[in-house]
């Protein structure tokens, strides 16, 4: 690692002002940025630790939807069970040491095309709230690593409106166990959503087609023999394109038949 | 009733505590006064011409103390190799030179092309950066086939070819195998890859480097499986240092595996530079480091043939083998496909006539050379799978043909040069077919289709050679050391022993199963006695632990010391008692004098060696210790059946192993409880292998699976319990304990399993799948399945 | 350079740490705590695992600096105040449940993590909780039964010792 100088601000404000110089960087809980910085793969200046601000931290629940704050840990999301299939998703992410350690803000903020929360957030249609703005899912993610967050802006929290039904299925990458495949359905009041990660060269997607006939029949046979295209689905090591594809139509159909 | 001292019991490992405390004392876990740390700049490329290096701006960073490159090591011996292979034309095999620091060319990505040591980890971190390499980027050889095509890019300039040798065992019966073949009832072919793997013992590799201008004395301490092979190689070889003026220590190391057998550039390198920079310097390998510099295993591509009769008996076999030797010969990679793969062809089966070709290839790949097993899984992979693959065509039972063709009598001198000496493989066939229900089997596989899962059992057998290996053997087959071990017996005045002994412990748990067999043999009680290892300046000598040989050729090297011991014993307790040596019996740590009730107990015995008042000064020395070396006449020839089940979701081709089953015949046994252990840990690592695990190039030469990120290690939910079996028992003949080793049966005996199993599952689904290349990943599972 | 305190193992521990510095860094460097490993660089062998304010961490994912003014617990904290083995170190040692020993500081804390949540974890528990814990020695087989054993379930049937 390049040394970098450590700040713990215990407000949003002063994190943001901490934030201001370009070279510092945001501190989540670490679950990502420090492997990156064990391979020198990024030198930030200063990084400011966001574990320390108490209006980040915590899970509330306003009825129709919950708010988690963005420095809050998967354990915590995990154990908290207002809306089962995002805790059920948490409660899977990595191992435990790392839920205890790794945060919703990290890991939306990094969006990696490989992890599980950009689908739940995808697919329940949650809002980004950050210290500036919120921003509707839909119009967050913007491909691989890529989202609409601005230079050292920071997400607070997550707006998680309750589904009706709602599912998550992960098909494990093998070594690193992140989603080789994972698909959230959720059949909300504005509809069926169906969001893929793991898969596709673009990051997180929905899959329209299959939110499409979900919406017209809300069951797995609904899907049957559909798969998305397998060009521009991420193709390696562990899978080609083609087998992606075909197990987006899988996962997708055992999170619909979950569902029910 | 299990015994619960001496050989045959299971006492609880006194290594435990310090490890279950924090108190092990791992090497990086020793830091010495006025340390350095070294940083190794590594190629990022896997093949090219080094046109310079300018370390001026690197060497005026903060806390650098002194930058190397391959100029500092001109004129200094390379990295030598222990074993040269003959070919099948007489000629020695092709040996590049293998130089500590790259030397005008790099091979593979990692080969380390500049070592800056400064005041720590990170500053020469920093100054490796800031060194500019000039490196003329050469197109990479990745492929076997391809390296050894007309007109290849050669991986060192000055061999002829990629080629290092083409082996052909036995040569001379080839015609007679190929004529077997042309009257042959029915022949079995199958095409495979035995993948490239990364041993991975959880503690990455360290190295740390100390000398003393005072005494001239140089120290080294050192992740290894065996000091004085280290202390040996790098001594004389490498850096010319007299080996009583360098000490090598291997403290507790955390697992090995085969890759801490061999001599490293970074061992040498911290030697060396300790003295050059006249301070201690210390290496700490990360594991991405790992992945691209300890050496690699497996890595064959392998055609095999069976010939068999119209009643089903095997008559013939003929293998063709790929073996990559990656861009350098690590210490002993040349013996592994061919004295450690092509002698184990025969297996279990009387098969008359077998013909080994193996075809060793240079490519730019990090070096291959022994990994937990070292070339009898590669047999035992091939043959098992060939002899699955015929009995599918034939339409018999796996286990009947297997049955059918057993060697049953011993001993049995194979056509691939060994001799085997005991063993029993209807009994673990049959102990095998106690450990599973195969009448429920059909009931099983009926429920997973109900649950729209496919089943399949997998079943084979292994033979291993272990207990490495007669002297005058090995070096009549190229071996460049002698493969003997040694132990020297401490008695104390107070009778407390301390054992002094070349294997090397890092899990097998030697503490522990060591003092039970001297314990055995004297009668005193187990908690007396300690074993010291792992350091050369402590132990008289050692080859170290590999091969499953701790316990064969250095535990009989410690019970023929214990021998010297217990007759010196007894001539001064036949002086003690006034009787004569020949009269003086030894049971439970009492001296008696047969027939009568004149007794003298052990300690009374010690006390007297080392206070000779009254003593046969005339006739024996005081003290007592004792020294043996052991040399074994034969390998011994462990062997087992093993049986596998699982369950195969055909939409996402994902394989679950439902169960597993090990039936080993390990001759006699020390202790039961690390004897399971040691066949659990091998089972984890062969399943590993069969579903997981896989190391991959592109076709540049870059590591794609560098980190466990994309190296898929067996994790606790890849694994069920196991269920093992050892009660077939045929001791081995020529060793004083009987025993045979049973530290890499586990990863010999079990991926062909796994792989029949899921052979056999697909199968049941109507594919028409007849091989799956290991790992037997989801995606590799499904694509078999969609073809 | 600025200066972390915290209570590891029950004693008050300080030195100056970098940021970059990191908490398996201060345990083995500065306080000579070698009983937690470092196995990987990208935090997924758990060779580190030690408890920060009763929660298994990554010690090697986590700076130093966070766990200023936290309660640290390692492996060298974990046997009886007379120095005998705790109820999981001695059912580990029991059952064999470790060979070369390098997973196995890790192993022991998150098991403790693990029985403190799930007192009776039943075996697909235990392999579930272990994800993050990479031992290459023993194929698992008595690491799962040392636990199943340690918390309180009869093994006795568990194929093989
Ligand atoms: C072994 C292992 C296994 C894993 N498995 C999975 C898995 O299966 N599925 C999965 O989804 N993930 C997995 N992860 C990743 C894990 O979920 C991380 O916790 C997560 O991706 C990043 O969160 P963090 O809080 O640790 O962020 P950090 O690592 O601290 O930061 C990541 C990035 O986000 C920025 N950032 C952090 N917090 C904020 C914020 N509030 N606002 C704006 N920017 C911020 C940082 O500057 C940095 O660029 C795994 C990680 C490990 C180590
Ligand atoms: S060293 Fe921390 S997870 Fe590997
Ligand atoms: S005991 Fe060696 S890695 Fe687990």
């Amino acid at each position: 690692m390049y040394n970098f100088d450590y700040e713990k601000p215990s407000t949003v404000a002063d994190a943001v002002a901490a934030l201001g110089d370009e070279d510092a960087q945001a501190l989540g809980g670490g679950q990502t940025l420090i492997p990156t910085l064990k391979q020198r793969l990024a030198s930030p200046t200063t990084l400011v630790s966001l574990s320390g601000i108490s209006e980040m931290q915590g899970i509330t629940d306003e009825g129709g939807s919950i708010t988690i704050g963005g420095a809050t840990v998967h354990a915590d999301v995990a154990s908290n069970g207002a809306i089962a299939a995002l805790s059920d998703l948490a409660g899977n992410i990595g191992d435990p040491a790392v839920r205890n350690r790794g945060t919703i803000g990290g890991s939306l903020a990094n969006n990696d095309p490989s992890a599980c929360y950009p689908s739940a957030a995808l697919g329940l249609g949650a809002t980004i709230v950050t210290n500036t703005r919120e921003i509707a899912a839909d119009d967050y993610f913007q491909g691989m690593f890529s989202t609409a967050l601005d230079e050292g802006e920071i997400i607070t929290a997550v707006k998680v409106p309750k589904p009706e039904a709602a599912n998550y299925q992960k098909f494990e990458q093998p070594a690193s166990r992140f989603a080789l495949v994972g698909v959230f359905v959720a059949k909300t009041s504005g509809g069926v959503r169906v969001a893929v990660t793991g898969a596709s060269e673009e990051g997180v997607f929905r899959w329209s087609e299959a939110e499409a006939a979900l919406n017209g029949n809300f069951s797995a046979d609904a899907l049957e023999g559909m798969a998305p295209d397998a060009d521009g689905m991420i193709a390696d090591l562990h899978g080609t394109s083609a087998y992606r594809a075909h197990l987006v139509g899988v996962m997708t159909r055992r999170a619909v038949a979950a569902c029910s | 009733m299990p015994k619960d001292h001496g050989i045959g019991a299971s006492p609880k490992r006194r290594e435990d505590v310090r490890f279950l405390t924090g108190e092990g004392n791992y090497t990086d876990d020793i830091n010495v006064n006025g340390q350095a740390y070294v940083h190794f700049l590594r190629s990022d490329v896997a093949h090219g011409k080094i046109n310079g290096i300018d370390t001026s701006a690197a060497a005026a960073m903060p806390g650098v103390v002194k930058i190397f490159t391959g100029a500092d090591f001109e004129g200094i011996g390379g990295l030598p190799c222990g074993w040269q292979v003959t070919d099948k034309h007489g000629e020695p095999m092709q040996e590049p030179a293998h130089p500590v620091l790259a030397q005008g060319k790099v091979r593979h990505v990692g080969d380390p092309i500049a070592a800056v040591v400064a005041e720590s980890v990170e500053q020469a971190r920093d100054a490796a950066e800031a060194i500019e390499v000039d490196i003329e980027e050469l197109p990479a050889v990745v492929d076997m086939k391809a390296a050894l095509s007309e007109g290849a890019t050669k991986v060192h300039d000055d061999l002829t070819s990629n080629l290092c040798y083409d082996w052909g065992f036995v040569e001379e019966v080839k015609p007679d195998v190929d004529a077997a073949f042309e009257t042959a009832a029915h022949v079995t072919t199958l095409e495979l890859v035995n993948q490239r793997m990364v041993a991975n013992p959880m503690e990455p590799r360290v190295a740390i480097g100390d000398y003393s201008r005072g005494t001239d004395e140089h120290t080294l301490y050192t992740t290894s499986q065996n000091p004085h092979v280290i202390r040996l190689l790098m001594g004389a070889f490498v850096l010319g240092i007299p080996e009583h003026k360098l000490r090598v220590v291997a403290p507790d190391v955390g697992g090995g595996f085969g890759t801490k057998i061999f001599h490293y550039a970074e061992e040498a390198f911290c030697t060396f530079a300790a003295k050059a920079c006249n301070r201690p310097v210390k290496w700490t390998s990360s594991r991405s480091e790992a992945f691209m510099s300890d050496a690699h295993g497996r890595d064959h591509v392998t055609k095999i043939e069976l010939a068999l009769d119209a009643d089903n008996n095997f008559i013939a076999l003929r293998t063709d083998t790929l073996a990559n030797m990656g861009a350098y010969l690590s210490t002993f990679a040349p013996s592994v496909p061919t004295w450690l793969h092509g002698t184990l062809m025969a297996g279990n089966y009387k098969t008359p006539l077998i013909h080994v070709n193996v075809r060793a290839v240079f490519t730019n790949t990090v070096p291959v050379d022994a990994y937990r097993g070292a070339g009898r899984p590669e047999a035992t992979f091939q043959l098992e799978r060939v002899v699955d693959k015929a009995a599918r065509e034939l339409g018999v039972d796996p286990i009947a043909l297997r049955r059918q063709n057993f060697i049953t009598e011993f001993p049995y001198a194979t056509p691939v040069a060994v001799e085997y000496d005991t063993g029993d493989y209807h009994g673990t066939m049959d102990a095998l077919e106690g450990l599973i229900d195969r009448d429920g089997f059909a009931a099983r596989r009926a429920e997973s289709e109900k649950n729209g899962k496919l089943r399949g059992l997998g079943v084979n057998c292994y033979i291993e050679a272990c207990g490495i290996a007669p002297s005058n053997l090995v070096g009549q087959l190229g071996a460049r050391a002698g493969l003997y071990d040694a132990a020297t017996v401490r008695v104390t005045a107070t009778g407390s022993i301390s054992v002094m002994v070349g294997a090397h412990s890092h899990g097998q748990g030697h503490e522990t199963s060591f003092p039970q067999v001297v314990a055995e043999m004297i009668g005193i009680d187990e908690s007396q006695i300690d074993i010291v290892h792992g350091d050369s300046s402590k132990i008289p000598f050692g080859m170290g632990t590999y091969g499953s040989r701790s316990i064969a050729v250095c535990g009989s090297a410690m019970v023929r010391a214990t021998e010297k011991i217990i007759a010196k014993a007894k001539k001064i307790a036949a002086h003690l008692l006034e009787a004569s040596d020949a009269d003086i019996e030894l049971k439970d740590g009492q001296f008696s004098v047969a027939g009568t009730d004149k007794s003298v107990a052990w300690g009374d015995v010690t006390l007297a060696a080392y206070v000779p008042h009254n003593y046969p000064l005339e006739d024996i020395e005081p003290g007592l210790e004792e020294t043996a070396f052991y040399d074994p006449a034969n390998f011994t020839y462990p062997s087992g059946a093993y049986a596998c089940e699982v369950e195969v979701d055909p939409e996402t081709g994902k394989v679950t192993i439902e169960s597993f089953a090990a039936a080993d015949d390990f001759g006699n046994i020390i202790n039961p409880m690390i004897v399971d252990g040691q066949v659990h840990g091998g089972i984890g690592q062969g399943i590993g292998q069969a579903l997981l695990e896989n190391c991959v190039y592109d076709e540049n030469g870059q590591l794609m699976t560098g980190s466990y990120m994309d190296y898929a290690m067996p994790r606790a939910d890849d694994v069920p319990f196991y269920a093992v079996d050892h009660s077939s028992q045929t001791p081995c003949t020529h060793n004083p304990l009987g025993v045979k080793g049973c530290g890499e049966a586990g990863a010999i005996g079990s991926p062909p399993s796994v792989i029949n199993a899921v052979v056999d599952a697909l199968q049941s689904g109507g594919h028409d799948v007849t091989h799956i290349d290991m790992p037997a990943s989801p995606s590799r599972v499904w694509a078999a399945m969609n073809k | 350079m600025s200066q972390v305190t915290m209570t590891v193992n029950g004693k008050t521990a300080s030195g100056d740490v970098e940021g970059r510095t990191l908490l398996s860094q201060f345990l083995r460097e500065n306080l000579k705590l070698t009983g937690t490993h470092v196995g990987c660089d990208t935090s997924q062998c758990g060779a580190c695992v030690v408890h920060v304010d009763g929660k298994a961490v990554k010690s090697c994912t986590m700076l130093a600096a966070e766990a200023d003014g936290a309660t640290v617990d390692t492996i060298e904290g974990q046997a009886e105040a007379d120095g005998s083995l705790n109820t999981i170190q001695q059912a580990f040692q029991d059952h064999h449940g470790l060979q070369c020993g390098f997973c196995t500081p890790g192993m022991v804390m998150s098991t403790a993590a693990l029985l403190k949540d799930n007192p009776k974890p039943t075996e697909a528990e235990i392999r579930d909780y272990l994800e993050g814990n990479i031992c290459r020695c023993t194929g698992y087989h008595n690491i799962v039964k040392s636990i199943m054993a340690a918390s309180g379930q009869d093994v006795g049937s568990i194929a093989a010792e």
